[in-house]
């Protein structure tokens, strides 16, 4: 079935693949709520970065992605992960430090991968993904193939210097990459407007020549048009996009909390983020628009919930990794002449 | 064999490279400039075009992290930092990023990467064109680093360092680059974390580093005309470090100098001396002497700066003083 929306001719999209988004968001969702739990707990110790509020932004650009396109991220990175295709049970595993976990347990939260769907890497150091998605465009240019990459980053990523010698060599270079900015409106605890004076970050492309665009991030599906140009645009050859998709994360910047007892922001703020949450938004759309009945959503949702609980079992008898590992991996052993 | 120049050696192992595997890229500032990177670069650009030799913006850290990408999809760039100094710019990725990459991913991926960064001193240069900054790289774990001090060396040591599979700082200093031996023709490595002696001894052993490696030899030749003969390690590989060779030779000699043409305080020479404190310390019959440069930025004025690195002369002086504490 294929239907407009929103219900301009331009925006043509299979039916299926809105549903697919509408899943995909809410594996996102349901993931991260019981990390928060578990969280809460004890269970899970590493420093966690919940990404609950900003799932219209990974599942728009994601599924606008092939398999083997490259996805790089940050701290914040649970969404891509899973929005690219990573395998949850190893996610959740890797929460847990265990040997299963998607990086052996060596990563935990902030440092995921999973090659076989072109997620190359997560790392916490603000923008330090950036130039390696643009050297692994560079690459890709080189042999021949038409996969591009895709930065996530947040707002704070662009006032890191790397961020601009990043666009401006992929622009030089008319590299296939899209920039993802998340603009989440906090870096850490600050606030955008304490950090810069105009709130203006989609023009950063403009005097490196890069078609930038300013997209509402809650929207998952105007997130995916725009990602869809973007891709067209690179495949192509045309060289790289700037998206800054503008968003909210409800719980504080890092941990459980909602960061609303120590002055950071006030409720308003929040509960206004939460009334335009990118799921019930779309899932609205979907049933006003007979794609879906909301008993068919309910069922998704219950199908999720035990897929959740599924990996939590799987990560809480996974085992511990071998003390004797300690000092593997930090060479590798691949000799490739 | 035929004798070619230092800096003639590493251009070769860039063009064999790159002929012989088509990931091989270089990205570097000036790689594209005739007169720029000590000639290292010549004929790079024009034998094989700007989409495998780039001369890239002034982005230190930027190139890095492109170099390190361009890795983990599948190329083997070499990146080059004509001064190394300008390297410390784009020190955030090749320690958060480069060295953590396998292992913070249990091992999955790697960054088959080089980095070569120049020792650029001397010449009344001053203080942040001459630097010489091999112990930070090497204090990282998850980073190799070579120091080849002879042009054959120079050679396999690129070609193993692109085929290694880790992210390898490759330091040259270009007080070399004019210095000549023989070479050969073909495609060769150098093994990574191997040391070599280049002259045996039996009264005191030195290990040394890059160019201070010549100004040991030239010492050696010094000393034996009155007697006195040393052996001199060319250690070639700081990280990994052939503690071995080092110690094998003090059970021989027992009186150990290290020379390197960097900072005394915790430096490559501290770790070396630690390294032979803890596994042959009953070998060693004197204390360890460090020759390298004092703790200070490096001078400009040309009186100075002859003060301020070590030559052949300053080897002996040690070498005497050395044999002389331990009568």
């Amino acid at each position: 079935m294929k239907t407009t929306w929103p219900n301009e001719a331009k925006y043509d999209i299979d039916a299926a693949l809105i549903i697919e988004m509408y899943r995909s968001m809410l594996r996102i969702r349901e993931f991260e709520e019981k990390v928060a739990e578990l969280l809460e707990m004890g269970e899970i110790r590493c420093p966690t970065h919940l990404y609950i509020g900003q799932e219209g932004v990974a599942v728009g650009v994601c599924s606008a992605l092939r398999k083997d396109d490259y996805v790089f991220g940050n701290h914040r990175s649970h969404g891509h992960y899973l929005a690219k295709g990573g395998d949850m049970a190893k996610l959740m595993a890797e929460l847990y430090c265990k040997a299963t976990g998607c990086s052996k347990g060596r990563g935990g939260s902030m440092h995921i991968i999973a090659p076989e769907v072109g997620v190359l890497g997560t790392v916490p150091m603000v923008a330090s993904t950036i130039p390696i998605a643009v050297g692994s465009a560079l690459a890709s240019v080189l042999k021949g193939i038409d996969r591009i990459s895709v930065t996530f980053f947040g707002d704070g990523a662009t006032e890191e210097g790397l961020f601009h010698e990043s666009l401006n060599f992929a622009s030089l270079k008319k590299l296939p990459v899209v920039f993802i900015c998340e603009n989440n409106f906090y870096s850490s605890h600050l606030p955008l407007h304490e950090r810069r004076s105009l709130d203006s970050i989609y023009m950063f492309g403009l005097p490196y020549g890069i078609p930038s665009k300013r997209i509402d991030g809650n929207d998952v599906l105007a997130v995916y048009f725009a990602m869809r140009e973007a891709v067209k645009h690179a495949r192509k050859g045309e060289g790289p996009t700037l998206l800054e998709c503008r968003t909210y994360r409800w719980r504080g910047h890092v941990g459980p909390k909602w960061d609303l007892d120590v002055g950071i922001r006030d409720k308003a703020e929040l509960d206004y983020w939460m009334s335009r949450c990118p799921i019930k938004t779309l899932e609205r759309r979907i049933v006003n628009d007979g794609l879906l009945s909301y008993e068919d959503c309910t069922n998704i949702k219950r199908e999720v919930k035990q897929e959740v609980e599924k990996c939590v079992d799987f990560a809480r008898q996974s085992p511990e990794p071998s003390e004797d590992d300690l000092l593997k991996h930090v060479f590798i052993d691949r000799r490739d002449s | 064999m035929r004798r070619i120049s230092y800096a003639k050696a590493i251009n070769e192992a860039c063009h064999q490279l790159m002929e012989h595997d088509p990931r091989v890229i270089i990205l570097g500032q000036g790689v594209n400039n005739p007169w720029y990177v000590g000639t290292t670069a010549i004929g790079l650009y024009n034998r094989f075009g700007p989409s495998r030799v780039i001369d890239p913006p002034i982005s230190e850290n930027g190139m890095n992290g492109v170099a390190i990408g361009a890795a983990l999809a599948g190329l083997k760039p070499i990146v080059i930092h004509p001064r190394l100094d300008f390297l410390l710019m784009g020190l955030e990725q090749l320690v958060n990023e480069a060295a953590n990459w396998a292992y913070v991913f249990g091992g999955q991926i790697g960054v088959q990467l080089v980095v070569r960064g120049i020792i650029n001193r001397g010449g009344e240069q001053g203080a942040q064109h001459s630097q010489a900054l091999q112990a930070f790289f090497m204090h990282v774990p998850g980073l190799k680093v070579v120091m080849p001090s002879n042009p054959r060396d120079a050679k396999g040591l690129l070609v193993s360092a692109i085929n290694d599979g880790n992210p390898v700082i490759y330091i040259e200093d270009r007080w070399l680059y004019h210095e000549t031996g023989e070479v050969p023709e073909e495609l060769y490595e150098v093994p990574i974390g191997k040391g070599v002696i280049l002259r045996r001894g039996r009264d005191v052993t030195i290990v040394a580093t890059s160019y201070m490696v010549k100004v040991c030899l030239d010492a050696a030749a010094k000393l034996h005309e009155v007697g006195i003969d040393v052996e001199v390690i060319d250690i070639r590989s700081l990280k990994p470090l052939d503690d071995d060779l080092i110690c094998s030779s003090i059970t021989k000699t027992g009186k150990l100098i290290i020379a390197d043409a960097a900072w005394k305080t915790g430096g490559v020479a501290a770790e070396i001396a630690a390294r032979v404190v803890e596994k042959a310390f009953a070998a060693l019959k004197a204390p360890i002497m460090r020759v390298t440069l004092p703790d200070a930025p490096a001078p400009s004025n040309k009186l100075q700066e002859k003060v301020y690195y070590p030559t052949a002369d300053t080897v002996v002086k040690a070498v005497n003083q050395l044999l002389s504490a331990s009568e």
